[in-house]
């Protein structure tokens, strides 16, 4: 079985099916990018593979573990499923060091106080931002901030990572800084599941593509070989407008 | 007969202790009821939050004077004993601080971004953990110049307490003014009295806006 086993998933908005029966299988250390036409059901996917929506029909395994499974201890599951959004969703009141440090230390995977300044300084020297430790949301630009939120994920000690177009609100200069720290985590082994518009990143980073539209996976595939011969008319037009 | 003395404005003076201790009692006992009240209805059992609207909506729907009258004169009779205005006095603000307060915070509560919420569920926490820590603080920040104004409120409603006779301020005024037939000076006094109190705190509120409008 896969790391992370969506079997036939649907998943319904009052009478709208988003998501209409897709399968997809993500192997440890794999980094799977999913592109498609907004609307397609991306974020949907992503929101259900770490319990945020319920699924009508289908299943979601991770590591072995059915997500929407009425046993299963979603808090728990989340520690080790981290997501990073669009809108990077900082707790605005707290330092960076609090924001880092409020669920591990909640959670008691760490003492408060030294350990947990430790653990704030050790994520955000993996995302490069050790000097901002006691600023606040506000004074860092969206790229810092969006950095931060990934170093908070980090500090639960994830093992798969769910990524939502994270530089999709970026200005242009500040997407590359939040690129090349996704980059590193994925060459240092971490399971990465990610919605992005960035094709080149898709291109150069992905070990799976995986086309979805119309609320299905419609097509995937090695990224060489999918982005040199789309099989289907709607990823070849969906390639072509990215240019 | 005699005239209006300093002595008259000091009896005034010494009574705004008994309307400092209505607002303390309303806010010390209506305050944790209005954040469960809060709670209840941003709370996703329809239950709760039901039991919370009904609630808010006869205290809403009852003049505070109608409440007064109800706890100081109502109840007693209907239980049979004898009430101290001291407490019938205290359970109406209670009750009416209760509700508004619950109100003000309900609103606060929900300012703050659902995205919030989803962000701490993500790392784990638990609602009440969530509420604590992320959402609380923040809809406080937001609801707190709305606060301070609904104490100016409350302050220059326990006025009405005079209705029943509970001697505070209001009702020390009432009673220099039948004592010294200087209707005029003893109402001048309560009213200045209530502007030396209000006043700052209605500054604050606005400043405490201003402040929150350049952070947003
Ligand atoms: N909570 C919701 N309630 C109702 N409809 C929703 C909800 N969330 C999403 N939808 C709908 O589901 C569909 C898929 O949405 P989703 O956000 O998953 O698309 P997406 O592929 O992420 O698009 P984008 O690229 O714009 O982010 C859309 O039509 C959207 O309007
Ligand atoms: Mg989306």
């Amino acid at each position: 079985m896969s790391f992370v086993d969506i079997k036939n998933v649907r998943k319904s908005f009052a009478n709208v099916e988003v998501l209409k029966g897709v399968t997809i299988n993500v192997e440890k250390g794999e980094i799977v990018t999913i592109i498609g036409r907004s609307g397609s059901g991306k974020s949907t996917l992503l929101r259900c593979i770490n319990g945020l929506e319920s699924i009508d029909d289908g299943e979601i395994r991770i590591n072995g573990e059915v997500v929407h499974d009425k046993a299963t201890d979603l808090r728990r599951l989340r520690e080790k499923v981290g997501i990073v959004f669009q809108q990077f969703n900082l707790f605005p009141h707290m330092t960076v060091e609090q924001n880092i440090t409020l669920a591990p230390t909640l959670t008691k995977r760490v003492a408060k106080g030294e350990a947990a300044r430790k653990l704030a300084h050790e994520v955000l020297s993996r995302v490069g931002l050790e000097q901002k430790i006691d600023a606040y949301p506000e004074q860092l630009s969206g790229g810092q901030q969006q950095r931060v939120a990934i170093a908070r994920c980090l500090a639960m000690g994830p093992e798969l990572m769910l990524f939502d177009e994270v530089t999709s609100a970026l200005d242009p200069e500040l997407v590359g800084e939040v690129l090349k720290v996704m980059e590193d985590l994925a060459r240092q082994g971490m399971t990465m599941i990610l919605v992005t518009h960035e094709m080149n990143f898709a291109r150069n980073v992905a070990s799976k593509i995986v086309f979805m539209h119309a609320g299905k996976v419609h097509e995937q595939g090695a990224p060489a070989a999918l982005f040199a011969n789309p099989a289907t008319p709607e990823l070849r037009n969906f390639i072509s407008s990215t240019h | 007969m005699r005239g209006f003395t300093l002595s008259d404005f000091e009896t005034m003076l010494w009574a705004v202790q008994w309307t400092a201790t209505l607002v303390i009692i309303a806010l010390a006992l209506g305050g944790p009821l209005g954040l469960l009240m809060a709670m209840m209805r941003t709370s996703r059992n329809p239950v709760l939050n039901g039991i919370a609207l009904v609630i808010l909506q006869i205290v809403q729907g009852v003049p505070l004077l109608g409440m007064l009258m109800f706890f100081y004169f109502g109840v007693p009779v209907f239980l049979g004993i004898k009430v101290p205005a001291l407490i019938s006095v205290s359970i109406a603000f209670t009750v009416f601080a209760a509700a508004f307060l619950g109100e003000i915070w309900r609103g606060g509560i929900q300012a703050v971004h659902t995205n919030q919420s989803e962000a701490a569920a993500c790392l784990g926490l638990t609602r009440w953990q969530s509420f604590r820590h992320v959402i609380a603080p923040q809809a406080f920040r937001i609801a707190l110049p709305a606060t301070v104004g609904f104490l100016v409120q409350l302050i220059k409603n326990t006025s009405l307490a005079s209705v029943v006779g509970f001697v505070e301020l209001a009702r020390a005024g009432q009673l220099a003014s039948a004592a010294t037939f200087a209707p005029l000076t003893s109402y001048a006094c309560v009213s200045a009295i209530y502007f030396a109190i209000c006043f700052p705190l209605t500054q604050w509120s606005r400043s405490l806006e201003k402040k929150l409008h350049v952070v947003r």
